[in-house]
């Protein structure tokens, strides 16, 4: 068989449906936007916990973020899709067992509370480097705390973790290789598929690698956009 | 006992899990240096094929080049033993597993020594040639240990990946401590629990390591001034 036969045959699968559900690309990107915003929303509050004063605020924080970078995302996943289900009393529960049977849910879940750890990690490190001086000036002027984050803190170490936090993206989008474990029809998972039926192994796993470099090299370029228009702050001054 | 009798099976996978990742990290570094020196060097065609060694395995997910060259490594050998009229040699997946683990972050290693290299400073290089040592010696006593103080914190980071990444080896069929873990848990019912025992070796294991590299690190920063907040 050769290449255009190739794509002609099974360029769907690749790109957005198997036939019957989402597949291939818009699986891998729905499963990265998904896991990326889930983490995003909840890694604000947490990593101004982080850097909390005190000490039974900040522990527990530290304490997540430390479990989930300190084991690998494949084990984080198998306890959460074979692991969890295992137990007859999550079976017993019917919304617990609706939840954790469908393989999609316990991907999304390990992705989200994973990429979230990482991402509390890197806004904390960034609320830990805002000069003192504008925490100073705006406690000066009256700000309540909420607001000092709000208006000072939180837009600034947001956009400064930008670089970080794009770095995160891409290892996630990565990550999202690991769905076909728990039978989610990503890329990867069309892939092996391909490769099974077709043993053009160098093929099957070729396409798939090219299409995860193009979505790498689409993130690394919708960032650089974005560094350009909320770090500009950043750059040296010309008069 | 609380391990049900699984105990030496998953110190076995344990013992694998960090042989491989010693023997993939010693494999990334070798390829690393080299491709730092490559990238270095003033030869264009050297400078273009680690660029796009280092582009091409950064972009593409670690599984996924793990499956292409775990099947395709195979494939390739046995084209060649064919050609030669050889019997076929299967390649032991342990070795397997080092040479594609290896090859993948031979090339994250290969941009941290790059960086570390350009951090220090030049004048360093230069007096080296001036007290008449040769290139090779101002690298070996000059340039290495002043840069690995700035490779560290990437290699203490590659190295922490790399203990993670060695999970995934159990989906290209080796032994480690996800397999044995699996396995002990599908054996005894009880899945929940030996998955948790899986990710708490890891865990201990990244702990361990991470202890070394802030020791490490405070060696290799000796003479230097921490700034004063």
């Amino acid at each position: 068989m050769n290449i255009f036969e190739f794509i002609f045959q099974y360029g769907k699968a690749y790109l957005w449906t198997d036939g019957y559900q989402l597949s291939g690309v818009a699986m891998t990107l729905w499963l990265l936007v998904a896991s990326i915003v889930i983490g995003f929303l909840l890694s604000i509050p947490m990593s101004v916990a982080r850097v909390a004063r005190n000490p039974f605020i900040r522990g527990p924080v530290w304490f997540y973020t430390y479990l989930f970078r300190g084991t690998p995302l494949y084990i984080q996943l198998l306890v959460l899709y074979t692991g969890i289900y295992s137990l007859s009393f999550v079976r017993g529960q019917p919304l617990l067992d609706a939840f954790f049977r469908e393989g999609f849910n316990c991907t999304l879940l390990a992705f989200a509370l994973n990429t979230c750890a990482y991402t509390t990690e890197i806004f904390a490190g960034a609320i830990r480097a805002t000069p003192h001086g504008e925490i100073e000036a705006a406690r000066a002027y009256g700000l309540s705390s909420f607001k000092v984050y709000k208006r000072v803190i939180l837009p600034s170490a947001l956009r400064r973790a930008l670089p970080a936090y794009s770095n995160e993206v891409i290892l996630m989008l990565h990550s999202t290789t690991l769905a076909f474990t728990a039978t989610v029809p990503d890329l990867l998972k069309v892939a092996r598929d391909v490769n099974a039926e077709t043993y053009a192994t160098f093929e099957s796993f070729g396409v798939a690698a090219m299409f995860y470099a193009v979505m790498v090299f689409a993130l690394v370029w919708l960032f650089r956009k974005g560094e350009l228009r909320w770090l500009a702050f950043l750059k040296p001054q010309t008069h | 006992m609380f391990l049900e009798g699984f105990g030496s099976l998953i110190l076995d996978g344990t013992i694998a899990t960090i042989k491989l990742a010693l023997m993939s990290m010693l494999l990334a570094v070798l390829l690393g240096l080299a491709g730092a020196s490559a990238k270095l060097s003033s030869n264009r065609w050297l400078r273009n094929t680690a660029t796009a060694y280092t582009t091409l395995i950064r972009s593409v997910p670690d599984l996924v080049i793990m499956l292409l060259l775990f099947y395709s490594l195979q494939i390739g050998l046995n084209n060649v033993t064919e050609t030669l009229g050889f019997d076929q040699i299967d390649i032991n997946p342990f070795m397997a597993g080092v040479i594609t683990l290896g090859f993948i972050y031979g090339a994250y290693f290969t941009e941290t020594f790059r960086g570390a290299y350009q951090s220090v400073h030049p004048g360093q290089y230069e007096a080296a040639i001036a007290y008449g040592l040769s290139p090779n010696k101002a690298f070996r006593r000059i340039m290495f240990p002043l840069m690995m103080r700035y490779a560290l914190p990437g290699i203490g980071n590659n190295w922490q990946v790399v203990v993670k990444a060695t999970a995934l080896v159990s989906i290209i069929g080796l032994t480690d401590i996800v397999k044995v873990t699996q396995d002990a848990g599908k054996s005894s019912m009880q899945l929940f629990y030996f998955s948790l025992i899986g990710g708490l070796i890891y865990l201990a294991i990244t702990t361990v390591s991470n202890g070394v590299l802030v020791w490490l690190q405070i060696r290799y920063s000796a003479g230097v001034r921490r700034a004063d907040l």
